[in-house]
């Protein structure tokens, strides 16, 4: 399920020198834009609310899982340095599983911590909503790490259609297309966020929460192991 | 002591038919994979690797299926073409993680041994990412033996390294092929795989056109016909002269290039007589050139013999 060897050259791949910088943009302008708030005395539930689901939950999240979800595969493949590892007695599902375990740890230091920092700068314990929305956060994480890492194995274009998915899809058809929304996991994420609030406070998801953790489930899943199956037969690009 | 069987074994991509109906028995020695570029050698090599699954027929290591079968690697390293590694590590480091993935009890001392064993640690603690080719090739050799493998597959490992880091690079395969190991490696470069194999197979447009050792390959490329374009004094006489021997099978009156084709099929002789034929008639030789040396040419001669 798990090889430390694999782990660390994901993650050292993944933090390397210019991705990390990119990784720390995002977060540190959610808690930027947190402390300014809270810094004019501007915070109340509403605000923080709509900051963490508007701005966290519907970009900053998909968009760390993109970057981690598909950078823990998708450059090996593409280089073709990936052989090192598929020369091994390693199994695929090992291999996967390693990289998914990583790439959900950096979307979670680089995501759903930040979001746990902004909700308690900006409204501290107040209707449970940062702890709501930190927890909405780790489990939106896990499923697109899931499903970007599936885009990864499976595509060249791994980012600019995780790219697309995540705010074309879920933010653009999201708003216009109701049935959309069922489709999401931003909204998966966002029934459990609701669940957790207060009740005072104006969280809503388009799908109710059984039908939500079936589909995070199911996501996550079937996406490791369709990525599990992809690599098995994964061809090695540059060859004639 | 290992050996790999290719049965009957056919892949293709689409519509493109890369390796036809081979079917070659790999065993302890070096042997070269030779033939021209875009033969069909790296999807041999990978359907040998376990990176490719043959379309139809089997590649088996000792009798084991070696497609989806991830438990050969502990008999088998692989010393792909390509140049990417994990350039952000050392040497030292990428070595070691090698050795860790094959799950070695004591990676450090198997990497170190395998750095050793290239003349690489020097350059360990160095970034990959500013070594030359011909370092990188070393390394990857070196993360290719960390297992001791039984065998060892290597895709054009001679591609840029300059003449000392070959004969290096040569001496290493024969010290392995010599202690028993199963090692193919595949080149495009006739004299490469001669100095190196003792056994060669080579490969021409996806099938498998000849097997042994260099001795009979290379009778097999000097037996061949062998076209010339000769111009003489007497064009016609010498023709007439050169018809009248064995080693002719053929020649033309080429108006336009105002020359003689000939084509001979003993080549030896041939080229003994055509001075003395040339001579007792009294005739002088202007131009003698082969015209069809092109390495092609010499393979799909091959191809057909």
């Amino acid at each position: 399920m798990y090889d430390p060897t694999v782990a660390r050259l994901t993650y050292r791949a993944l933090l390397g020198r210019r991705r990390a910088l990119i990784l720390m943009v995002l977060p540190a302008l959610l808690l930027l834009i947190a402390t300014l708030v809270r810094v004019f005395d501007a915070s109340s539930d509403d605000v923080a609310t709509q900051l963490l689901s508007g701005f966290a939950l519907a970009t900053l999240v998909p968009l760390i899982g993109v970057i981690a979800g598909t950078g823990a595969i998708g450059p090996e493949i593409d280089d073709g340095s990936i052989v090192y590892l598929l020369s091994k007695p390693l199994k695929r599902s090992t291999i996967i599983c390693t990289k998914l375990f990583v790439a959900i740890g950096v979307t979670l230091l680089f995501s759903a911590l930040p979001v746990l920092l902004a909700g308690f700068i900006l409204v501290g314990a107040s209707q449970q909503i940062a702890v709501a929305f930190a927890i909405a956060a780790v489990v939106a994480s896990i499923a697109y790490c899931a499903l970007f890492l599936l885009l990864g194995t499976v595509s060249r274009n791994a980012v600019v259609i995780g790219l697309v998915y995540a705010l074309v899809w879920e933010a653009l058809f999201g708003s216009l297309v109701p049935g959309a929304r069922t489709l999401s996991v931003q909204q998966w994420a966002l029934a459990l966020a609701e669940k957790v609030t207060g009740s005072g406070v104006d969280v809503s998801s388009a799908v109710s929460l059984p039908t939500a953790a079936v589909l995070l489930v199911v996501v996550t899943v079937g996406g490791t192991w369709f990525a599990v199956d992809r690599l098995r037969v994964l061809k090695l690009a540059g060859e004639e | 002591m290992s050996t790999i069987d290719i049965e009957h074994a056919s892949r293709w991509f689409g519509n493109v038919v890369a390796v036809n109906d081979v079917s070659v028995r790999i065993g302890p020695g070096v042997t070269g994979l030779l033939g021209p570029n875009g033969a069909g050698k790296s999807t041999l090599i990978n359907m040998m690797g376990g990176f490719l699954a043959p379309s139809v027929g089997t590649v088996t290591l000792d009798g084991e299926q070696i497609w989806r079968n991830e438990s050969i690697y502990r008999r088998m390293g692989i010393v792909p073409e390509r140049e990417a590694m994990y350039d952000f590590l050392t040497g030292r480091e990428f070595v070691l993680a090698n050795a860790e993935l094959h799950g070695l009890d004591d990676p450090g001392a198997a990497g170190a041994r395998a750095l050793a064993t290239v003349e690489m640690e020097y350059a360990a603690d160095r970034q990959i990412s500013t070594y030359s080719k011909g370092m990188r090739q070393r390394v990857k050799m070196a993360s290719a033996l960390v297992h001791e493998p039984s065998v060892l597959l290597l895709d054009e490992p001679f591609n840029g390294m300059d003449p000392r880091q070959r004969m290096q690079l040569m001496e290493l395969l024969r010290q392995m092929g010599a202690a028993g190991r199963t090692v193919l490696f595949s080149s495009h470069i006739l004299e490469e795989v001669e100095q190196l194999a003792a056994h060669i197979e080579v490969i021409v447009a996806g099938r498998h056109a000849a097997s042994g050792d260099f001795r009979r390959i290379r009778r097999l490329m000097t037996d061949r016909p062998h076209r010339y374009l000769i111009r003489s004094t007497d064009d016609r006489a010498l023709a007439a002269a050169l018809i009248a021997d064995d080693s002719t099978a053929g020649i033309e009156l080429d108006w336009s290039e105002k020359a003689l084709r000939v084509q001979a099929i003993d080549f030896g002789r041939f080229t003994r007589e055509l001075p003395r034929i040339a001579r007792s008639h009294d005739i002088r030789l202007l131009t003698v050139s082969p015209s069809d040396e092109s390495l092609e040419s010499v393979f799909s001669y091959l191809v057909s013999a």
